[in-house]
């Protein structure tokens, strides 16, 4: 069973471990001169060439994309594209049970498409390393590892997510049974599963820290103008932190507006402004700050602290492979009880 | 008579709609047995079943004495050539070849390749580019590649032209001859089945209108014709199978053991073809309904 699985993937696994290298490679040769240039600079995203802040999104895009559609090429067709040809009957009247047959399938495509996809990420997250949350004194930054930007690509995750599509895809399949229609639907849950982690899940995976934190020049981050909303934004001692919630509290600690005169307060502020604004640090700012801190205004935070990175890894990662297991498990309830 | 399948009361259902329903049937061992119905029967159902590619929603049934597909040695002695004759379209000859030899406890090599050889098929072939009747013979040897106690075939030669169609049969009779095996085919046309079965079962309605030896079945069953007759005026021993009436003509079909005297009639013989198209147009309901057993 495992010849034929690989007879039938091996065109495909074999160029998918083409890219795999390509992408080792391109990340060797270029990996250590990057990081001898922002090693120890005081603004290192002014070092890095407009090469460099293209490998970086690219490197993003590729492990974004690649479970996506290892999930619709590899998960959607596995079982549907064998009950559209008929060659499931084929199959299943050699001597391979049902079990095995599912197994091998779905246990060689899963390796294939975690080895991949985990060589990848190792390469693109080794090379990011000495970058990820570079930021420069004048304007410009690049995401820190830990924001839902970059998180989901790099280290374990994409590796969880891989296995996951194609265990997600082969279910799909054996349900609707159709090839398109698997692999769309495949497509389509997926994407919409990664929004959702990230904005409901990740946060929670393990409890995030609250903390309730004074105005001051350390800890301000940004003040946006939002129609008639003005949101304070406060960072945590570490930038490197990933701040989930942001909001400003009352005496009673409960979440407030930002009272009309701190908006009259604030220097070259205009009322009527739709646009978002970002206002800089200049000193009447902190009169006002000093003024909303007297009257009695706090800030929340919510946040998930840089030294959690790898536990968040491994607690998603761990997460969508328990899942995946679970897939794998209804496929198998399905083709035995649904399809048979 | 030993049985080589055994079904009771087996039913596959798909929601609201009954595939197959209650149908009880047993299978000779040593056999090729045609199973002939119209289309819609349940031929399919009850063949997939038995190959353990379905299972059933009510009932029972043993294939070599087990559960179709509740193992690999109960798969490894049922040899399947399902409907449309399905193939990896990507793979070649050989690759099929090499994919039964792994897959299978039991494979004959020589055998598979010996035919391959009489057949002319070029083992670099992708599979996609058979011809149906090609195909047809590529998994047929994989099925008896597989050295199986029982051979299921569905509707084999249903897409295929006359010559492959002949070609087809030619060689399963070639290989029924050289091994010991069971075999199943099933066809709505029973000139197909003709002079490759030793035994019939018509499934209309899942239900067995008959079962016999062939030859049996067409030693005991006449047609008689003759003036317009009453059907209740018929002997007790014989029994029935159809009656077409005229205003002035009776033509009726029946099966005796025992030879026709009465002198009004012209008794004939009947060919295959005709016995099952009787058995066929059978009402589902009433005392003749009941499924016959013909004594081997």
């Amino acid at each position: 069973m495992t010849w034929l699985t690989w007879r039938q993937l091996r065109l495909q696994a074999l160029t998918l471990g083409l890219l795999a290298a390509a992408i080792v490679v391109v990340a060797a040769v270029t990996g250590p001169n990057l990081a001898d240039a922002v090693t120890g600079n005081s603004s290192p995203y002014d070092q890095l060439t407009s090469t460099d802040r293209t490998l970086f999104t690219a490197g993003i895009v590729v492990l974004a994309v690649l479970p996506a559609l290892l999930g619709a090429f590899w998960g959607g067709p596995m079982v549907a594209r064998e009950l559209e040809a008929g060659t499931h009957q084929l199959a299943w009247t050699q001597s391979v049970t049902r079990r095995r047959w599912l197994a091998t399938k779905l246990g060689l495509t899963t390796a294939i498409a975690a080895l991949v996809v985990g060589v990848t990420s190792l390469a693109i997250t080794w090379w990011s390393s000495s970058i990820d949350g570079a930021v420069s004194s004048a304007s410009g930054a690049l995401p820190e590892r830990l924001t839902p930007v970059s998180f989901a690509m790099r280290g374990l995750t994409p590796l969880g997510y891989a296995v996951f599509a194609v265990a997600l895809g082969a279910l799909v399949g054996a349900i609707v049974r159709r090839t398109t229609l698997a692999m769309a639907i495949t497509l389509a849950v997926f994407i919409a599963i990664q929004i959702a982690v990230p904005i409901w899940v990740r946060p929670n995976l393990i409890p995030p820290t609250i903390e309730t934190i004074a105005f001051s020049q350390k800890t301000f981050a940004g003040i946006t103008i939002r129609g008639d909303q003005l949101l304070i934004e406060l960072h945590t001692p570490n930038r490197s932190d990933w701040v989930i919630a942001n909001e400003t509290i009352d005496t009673d600690g409960d979440p407030a507006t930002v009272p009309e005169w701190f908006r009259d307060c604030l220097p070259g502020v205009d009322g009527g402004n739709t646009a978002p604004t970002r206002v800089g640090n200049e000193d009447p700012l902190w009169d006002c700050l000093t003024q909303l801190t007297d009257a009695g205004y706090r800030q929340r935070l919510v946040y998930q602290s840089a030294d959690r990175f790898w536990r968040l890894q491994w607690a998603e990662t761990s997460t969508y492979l328990i899942v995946s297991a679970l897939l794998a498990l209804a496929s198998y309830w399905w083709i035995r009880h649904r399809l048979a | 008579m030993t049985t080589i399948l055994e079904a009771r009361g087996l039913g596959k259902r798909y929601g609201r709609r009954w595939a197959l329903q209650d149908c009880t049937v047993d299978l000779p061992a040593g056999h090729v047995t045609g199973l002939v119905g119209p289309n819609g029967a349940g031929k399919t159902t009850l063949l997939n079943i038995a190959a353990g590619v379905l299972s059933p929603s009510t009932g029972t049934i043993e294939v070599c004495g087990k559960r179709p597909a509740s193992s690999a040695a109960q798969l490894a002695r049922v040899g399947v050539v399902a409907q449309h004759t399905p193939i990896f379209a990507a793979l070649t000859v050989a690759e099929h070849l090499e994919m039964g030899a792994r897959l299978n406890l039991t494979w004959d090599d020589a055998l598979a390749w010996r035919r391959l050889d009489a057949l002319r098929l070029d083992p670099k072939q992708r599979a996609d580019r058979l011809s149906g009747g090609q195909r047809a013979q590529l998994v047929l040897t994989l099925a008896l590649a597989k050295r199986p106690e029982l051979l299921i075939l569905d509707e084999p030669v249903a897409s295929l032209d006359p010559l492959a169609r002949r070609e087809f049969l030619q060689g399963l009779m070639e290989a029924v001859a050289d091994n010991e095996m069971s075999v199943v085919i099933s066809s709505h046309l029973v000139s197909d089945l003709e002079r490759v079965c030793d035994h019939i079962i018509v499934l209309v309605d899942s239900k067995v209108r008959v079962s016999g030896d062939v030859e049996t079945l067409l030693d005991t069953h006449y047609r008689l014709v003759g003036p317009r007759r009453d059907t209740t005026r018929l002997p007790s021993d014989q029994h029935l199978v159809e009656a077409r009436s005229t205003d002035r003509q009776s033509t009726f079909i029946v099966r005796t053991e025992a030879p026709i005297a009465d002198p009004v009639w012209s008794v004939s013989r009947i060919g295959l073809e005709d016995l099952v198209l009787a058995y066929m147009s059978q009402p589902t309901e009433g005392p003749r309904g009941r499924p016959l057993e013909v004594a081997q």
